[in-house]
């Protein structure tokens, strides 16, 4: 029978999933304050969850359009759809769009709400810097996104922090006006307002970690699918290499869309960075590789 | 992959089907009865080789065992994506021995815990026209699909889609053309 080469990282599933069960819990905390008021807040959780589902439908085309990026054909870039096409094969994964975005700011980023409706999509400065084994790598984290499903798991994550965020507006705006001169209501509404913000501040935290994991995750599964963990690792080092050198005036336009992408744009100054970071450090990334590389090279 | 997998990010590496290959000596017959197209004998197999000493010696293994009888010797090259292709040359007659020594390749990965480094397998056929046509196996899928290149990196689509009719009943085809990805200058083909 066959053997397998597949490790499970008990450890990072575990960090994983405690993550995610403190985001429920922190859910189960709103939905609580939430029965003191019914009202203006079943709209407001509609409004977020229309909102959140729209952002959640339409990513693909949402991302694409934000980085400037467009489909192309197999015509146009043969070669991104050949190690494409290849990483699918391997993978036994639907082949996604893929697309290139127009920027010197060397990245790579992968959305849409499901393996079959999902983007890949490349910058030119990215394909002008790295070479083929390299770019591999980048592509195969990336598609390793879609096959996990991030988009989708982050935006259920990002819900906690939305609703929160619309909690808060609501305490402040709709309490002010609403003058019930009740000693009562007041005391709920300082309630709210409280447990909204430590809700915020909290599941912030929490859905960076949660995306750092999933930054790991990708890492790891894309390494074991080409099989060349060091040529990923050295594609990492190159990209945060080239983007230390880039102006930052460029990147603070991509910025907001940095959760998306392969290797953060802003490289951050001071050490509190790490608990917001979107991704994990590099260190920490090339540690993982430098294991699996490992664990490949071991007769078995 | 399962909730769980997604949830957790935990993809496990596709395993590969290694059965299917023996429906090509039958689809073969077809072929040549209802296309004209008859095998060379040249076969290929695709896989990614991952980095370190394990694979290379599991490599070396493979083409030892392969080129342990008298025929011609299997050849490895690596094409520009950084895919390793062995081409095991047979006499064209006797298609089931090119198949055997297809298989050995993939058993031995798949043993030594490689199966998902495997990506396709092609077996080529040829017209008396001197047109080209590669039967390509996908093993992640199980499933075969036709790939006939013409000059300047094109494909005769309407050749595959005929194939495809012609052996729907030998073996399992691709149902999903998106995944009928070329192979351009593939070896074997």
């Amino acid at each position: 029978m066959a053997s397998s080469r597949y490790i499970p990282d008990r450890g990072l599933t575990m960090r994983m999933g405690l993550t995610i069960f403190l985001l429920g819990l922190l859910y189960v905390v709103l939905m609580g304050v939430i029965f003191y008021l019914v009202g203006d807040v079943i709209l407001a959780l509609v409004i977020s969850v229309v909102v959140l589902w729209a952002q959640w439908y339409f990513s693909d085309r949402v991302a694409l359009f934000a980085m400037h990026g467009r489909v192309v054909s197999p015509a146009e870039a043969p070669e991104l759809h050949a190690i494409v096409d290849r990483l699918c094969a391997l993978a036994n994964m639907p082949k996604p769009q893929v697309g290139i975005a127009d920027t010197d700011v060397p990245n790579a980023f992968a959305t849409g709400r499901s393996p079959k409706r999902a983007v890949v999509c490349a910058t030119t400065g990215l394909m002008r810097r790295l070479d083929a084994r390299e770019l591999e790598g980048v592509l195969s984290h990336e598609l390793s996104h879609v096959a996990h499903r991030d988009v989708t798991v982050m935006t259920v994550a990002s819900f906690v922090g939305v609703l929160a965020g619309f909690l808060t507006r609501i305490a402040l705006f709709g309490g002010a006006g609403r003058r019930r001169g009740n000693d009562n209501s007041a005391m709920v509404f300082i309630i709210v307002l409280l447990v909204s913000v430590v809700v915020y501040a909290l599941s912030f935290l929490l859905i960076r970690a949660l995306s750092r994991y999933r930054e790991l995750s990708a890492d790891r599964a894309g390494a074991l699918l080409t099989g060349q963990p060091s040529a990923l690792a050295s594609a990492l080092v190159r990209i945060t290499g080239e983007i230390g050198r880039i102006p930052t005036r460029d990147l603070r336009e991509v910025e907001p869309y940095n959760a998306f992408f392969f290797a953060p744009a802003i490289a951050d100054g001071f050490s509190l960075s790490s608990l917001f970071s979107t991704h994990p450090p590099l260190e920490r990334r090339l540690a993982q590789l430098n294991r699996i590389s490992a664990q490949l090279g071991t007769a078995g | 992959m399962g909730f769980l997998d997604s949830l957790f990010g935990r993809s496990k590496p596709a395993q590969p089907d290694l059965d299917q290959l023996f429906a090509i000596p039958s689809a073969a017959i077809t072929l040549e009865s209802a296309a004209g197209f008859a095998p060379t004998g040249l076969g290929s197999v695709c896989f990614r080789a991952a980095e370190g000493g394990a694979f290379a010696q599991v490599q070396a293994e493979v083409q030892a065992l392969l080129d342990a009888d008298d025929g011609p010797r299997v050849e490895a090259s690596v094409d520009s994506y950084g895919f390793t292709w062995l081409l095991c040359p047979h006499v064209p007659s006797v298609l089931a021995d090119l198949v055997t020594d297809l298989h050995a390749v993939n058993s031995t990965l798949a043993d030594h815990g490689f199966g998902p480094a495997l990506l396709c397998s092609i077996v080529g056929f040829r017209r008396a026209d001197g047109r080209r046509l590669g039967l390509v196996y996908l093993y992640k899928r199980g499933t075969f699909y036709p790939f006939a290149p013409l000059a300047d990196q094109r494909r005769d689509n309407a050749l595959e889609l005929q194939i495809r009719g012609l052996l729907a009943n030998d073996l399992k085809v691709e149902p999903d053309l998106s995944r009928w990805f070329p192979v351009w200058g593939a070896p074997g083909l």
